[in-house]
């Protein structure tokens, strides 16, 4: 399968008064054509700059891309002229965000937001413009869409305003859609809907998908693969059977554990503790003082990735030879 | 902590331990370290505030500024309002460090009286504002409904008057005197001080039956005292540090246009507007020092005023 | 938008009739009457005042007569000036004073907008800097005090401009900087804080990930945001230059409306201090109103009344 993005050793930066924040210290994923990849973690983990950055959208100053490459079609987007890299925003890869209560700007109709991305890219007729518009507010699912064109986004409601921005994301045909929290600001019963939505879009357009969220449940229903991060890193990548059945991170495990799920009755276990300051982030293995079983190399030394399979790799120590002995004495003293 | 941010400083594998494979103890300095140790409110707010160079320059300068208010005019020699006519109008020298005016009056001496007046003026007419403010906006807060949409209603009216219109007009008719600047300053004045109040009390509410109706007992009145008096107090120091040089400046305004506070009392404006003619004459002095200290004083208020906003802003909190 | 625009008017409509009484009444609480002989020694002009304002009726009769000459835009005689009404000094006095103003209004929003603008695209630059640094000192010094600067400086030492009256464009320089400075820093700070905010705003990012261009960005999209604030305290601001063009044409010795105001109060001639307060309160109230209604029709919240999609 061919590769539509690739990141590899992505670093970003914020220098801020208070110091330096190194909010993304080495990531690396790719998403296939076609595909949905989802990017699981806690909030403050480093998802929404992660995406910012390809999108090259880090505000500058603070934060800058210190390291690393964004390979988009082979193409280092990273390396790119600002206006270059405009005319890749919109027309490539598009970007949709959590809130649909902020995202549209309450002074433009509908319609003006919708198709101005489009005759920014491609120099079309408003007659054009307008019926493709059309095609993307039934597309979304919207009613009556000649009249709601002229209308204001505070006439719409989140739900409606959230299918309009994934109509505004779409319009140019896309081959890649960055879905920062797309839900988490919505209902329940709303949130379900616009994932069946994205399914939907994914089915008629083909468009890859990278969905973002703090929630394991959302990712369940759509995503193809799963990367989980913490503190600035990815540290578990896999299919989402490897990391719904086999996962093998602490951190995964625990956030697996604060899910609700239909196997695992009863019991949710939240994982205790914070994640660690992103001003002066440790050494060795952030996980370190709220993981169960760490030992004292984690908080010495980053764990290399280990393979498990060609879509499952992790980075934990226990993965170590020496860690698995340890793992063995301890379940042999339970018994 | 520099060291984190190289990461040849990791170790490289064969440096890795056997014996580094056994389980961690937790310590508790680390734990403790999760938690950071959160300030108080005001200590957080002075912290920023000291930071705000512009600030501290205001709050120096007023602060100086009360203090030579009350012991300036002691302290000097002359009289406010008795001059001698043989020196008019003196050049600062070592013996009138301000000069003399028209009436061979001290203008050092008169400077620093009439800081005392404009501070009057403007602190009282401050006071005034948040106390008519408090208790309107807290009612009209606290209570809702109809009679918070009644009182609301009357500050919209109110606030369409033109505020120094009505104050000439009900100077001309109650005649000019420090004690009627201050009422005619004020009876438009709180309006705004109202609003402020009212949105406040509406956000103490919400917070209050928010945490009644999730029953977190105790700690409610902990959660006030701690994090929403102070939030709320915010805006209203800040208005106030508002009020203040807003006064001044009317009181200089009215008596550019014959309103002002009358003899014996000197305040800036009179000051500025007995002087307008002696510049030409090239006396610059005289208007110089009154004007110098409307404006520094407006300045060090607008920077003070700005500086708390920025400090006190629970949105800015780290 | 036609409810707000009838509550708007409700409103203008009882601030307009607080403000009429207010003088009425306290005109005629002045003790020994302001209409009386002492305040005056001519008999012509005693006569045109009893008759103005009805001083042989009785009180409520002369209130409503009052209201009713407002009403119908007679503001009364002058004591101080035989012959002379209200209406006669406004109209030589008032387009002067509206020149003044109208000027002052678009220097002091035009550069204010700029100002603001580059300052919040140039956060924390240089430029940013010294625009603050200008809108600090405008608030700060008043305009009368500015106003004698720029006279020592610009006009008596370096003669750069004419001391004073209101003869050619030159003539406007100095008054007009005088007063629309003040505005001006306000619309400057107001402005920036509020771009600067409305650049973080989701719809902001929303836009540079649809690939527009920067330009495009400011001015389709937070510019006009931006601006709202500012449009909502136009009121207060041409209250404020209203108000100080009564010092400035006081300095410059420009003969407009404000300088026959503050001679009225020097004069203690009360007639032309009603009825200049009265008018000047309702042109100020009829702005405000205005102001209220373009704003309407700018934000789209109150423009359109809301419909639920779902
Ligand atoms: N503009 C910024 N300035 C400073 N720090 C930032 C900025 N944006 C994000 N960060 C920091 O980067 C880290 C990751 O943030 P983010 O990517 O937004 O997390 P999330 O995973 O919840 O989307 C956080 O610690 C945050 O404080
Ligand atoms: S490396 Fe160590 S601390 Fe980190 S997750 Fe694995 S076992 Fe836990
Ligand atoms: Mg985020």
């Amino acid at each position: 399968m061919e590769k539509i993005l690739e990141v590899q050793d992505l670093h970003v930066r914020f220098t801020t008064y208070g110091g330096t924040v190194q909010a993304v210290r080495g990531v690396d994923f790719h998403i296939h054509k076609g595909e949905t990849l989802a990017i699981v973690g806690e909030s403050g983990c480093g998802k929404s700059v992660t995406s910012n950055a390809i999108m090259r959208l880090i505000p500058n100053p603070p934060g800058k891309i210190t390291k690393g490459k964004v390979l988009f079609k082979g193409q280092d987007l990273t390396k790119l002229t600002e206006k270059k890299m405009r005319s890749i925003r919109g027309v490539d890869i598009s970007m949709i965000f959590q809130d649909p209560m902020t995202a549209l700007n309450p002074t433009l109709t509908i319609g003006t937001q919708l198709v101005e991305g489009l005759k920014q890219h491609r120099k079309v007729s408003d007659s054009i413009a307008m019926k493709k518009a059309l095609e993307m507010m039934q597309l979304v699912g919207i009613p009556n869409p000649e009249e709601r064109m002229k209308q204001y986004p505070h006439q719409f409601s989140g739900g409606m305003r959230q299918r309009i921005v994934i109509a505004i994301a779409l319009i140019c045909e896309p081959e890649l859609l960055i879905a920062d929290e797309p839900t988490t600001a919505l209902d329940v019963t709303i949130q379900a809907q616009i994932l069946e939505l994205f399914e939907k879009i994914q089915e008629v357009t083909g468009v890859s998908i990278i969905l973002i969220t703090h929630d394991l449940g959302v990712v369940a229903k759509i995503a193809d693969r799963i990367a989980v991060m913490y503190a600035g890193k990815i540290i578990e990548t896999g299919t989402k059977r490897e990391i719904f059945y086999q996962p093998q991170h602490p951190y995964t495990q625990g956030l697996l554990n604060s899910v609700p799920r239909l196997d695992t009755k009863g019991k949710l276990q939240p994982i205790n503790g914070t994640p660690p300051d992103l001003f002066s982030p440790p050494l060795g293995c952030p996980f370190t003082s709220r993981c169960p079983l760490a030992m004292e190399v984690c908080n010495k030394v980053y764990p290399d990735s280990t393979r498990l399979s060609d879509s499952h790799a992790v980075d934990c120590w226990l993965q170590d030879e020496r860690a698995k002995k340890l793992l063995a004495t301890m379940v042999t003293n339970k018994r | 902590m520099k060291s984190n941010q190289h990461p040849h400083h990791i170790a490289a594998k064969e440096q890795i331990h056997d014996d580094w494979f056994r389980w961690r103890e937790k310590d508790k300095s680390e734990q403790e370290q999760v938690s950071r140790p959160s300030l108080s409110y005001w200590k957080d707010a002075w912290r920023r505030l000291r930071k705000n160079k512009l600030a501290m320059l205001g709050l120096v300068f007023l602060i100086v500024l009360i203090i030579m208010a009350i012991f300036g005019p002691i302290l000097s020699p002359y009289e406010v309002n008795k001059g001698v006519l043989s020196d008019q109008y003196q050049a600062p020298s070592s013996e009138h460090w301000f000069g003399t005016d028209s009436h061979g009056r001290d203008v050092f001496t008169r400077t620093w009286y009439g800081a005392r007046i404009s501070l009057f003026v403007g602190f009282m007419a401050a006071l005034i504002d948040v106390t008519i403010g408090i208790v309107w906006g807290g009612i009209s807060g606290y209570k809702g409904g109809r009679t918070d949409n009644i009182m609301m209603r009357i500050i919209e009216i109110l606030y369409g008057l033109p505020y120094l219109l009505v104050v000439i007009l009900l100077l001309v008719v109650l005649g000019p005197s420090l004690s009627t600047i201050i009422v005619a300053l004020t009876v438009t004045g709180w309006v705004g001080m109202a609003r402020i109040v009212r949105g406040q009390v509406m956000q103490i509410k919400n917070y209050e039956y928010v945490l009644a109706s999730k029953s977190f007992g105790t700690k409610t009145s902990r959660i006030i005292r701690r994090n929403l008096l102070p939030n709320t107090m915010g805006p209203i120091i800040v208005q106030m540090t508002l009020t203040v040089p807003s006064a001044i400046f009317a009181e200089a305004f009215l008596s550019f246009i014959g309103l002002g506070i009358q003899a014996p009392y000197a305040s800036w404006g009179v000051m500025a507007n007995d002087s307008l003619g002696a510049i030409l004459s090239g006396n610059w002095w005289t208007l110089f020092f009154p004007a110098f200290f409307i404006s520094f004083t407006m300045f060090a208020f607008n920077v003070l005023g700005d500086g708390l906003q920025d400090a006190l802003d629970p949105k800015l909190r780290k | 938008m036609l409810r707000y625009i009838l509550k708007r008017l409700l409103i203008m409509i009882l601030t307009l009739w607080i403000i009429i009484t207010l003088t009425f009444v306290l005109m005629t609480s002045i003790p020994g009457s302001p209409f009386t002989s002492d305040q005056t020694s001519n008999e012509t002009v005693q006569q045109n005042l009893e008759k103005h304002y009805n001083l042989d009726k009785p009180k409520y009769m002369q209130y409503l007569l009052y209201l009713k000459s407002i009403v119908t835009l007679d503001f009364g005689p002058s004591i101080k000036q035989p012959n002379q009404t209200v209406n006669d000094l406004l109209g030589r006095g008032f387009p002067i004073s509206f020149e003044l103003g109208i000027v002052t209004v678009i220097v002091a929003v035009i550069s204010g907008i700029t100002l603001g603008v580059l300052a919040a695209l140039r956060h924390n630059g240089i430029i940013d800097y010294l625009a603050m640094g200008i809108a600090v000192l405008g608030i700060s010094i008043p305009n009368f005090i500015l106003a004698t600067l720029l006279i020592q400086k610009l006009a008596v030492d370096w003669e750069i401009f004419p001391v004073a009256t209101w003869a050619s464009p030159m003539h406007m320089v100095l008054p007009v900087l005088a007063l629309a400075t003040g505005p001006m820093a306000i619309i400057a700070r107001l402005t920036r804080s509020t771009m600067l905010e409305v650049l973080t705003q989701d719809y902001i990012k929303m836009a540079r990930a649809k690939g527009l261009a920067p330009w495009k960005i400011i001015i389709k999209h937070a510019l006009r945001n931006a601006l709202m604030p500012v449009i909502t305290i136009m009121g207060t601001l041409l209250a404020g230059i209203l108000t100080g063009t009564f010092v400035i044409e006081q300095i410059f010795a420009i003969p407009g409306m404000g300088k026959y105001f503050v001679e009225s109060i020097n004069h203690r001639d009360y007639p032309v201090i009603m009825g200049t307060t009265v008018f000047y309160s309702a042109f100020l109230i009829i702005m405000l109103f205005l102001v209220d209604i373009a704003y309407g029709f700018v934000d789209p919240r109150i423009k359109v009344t809301k419909k639920e999609g779902e």
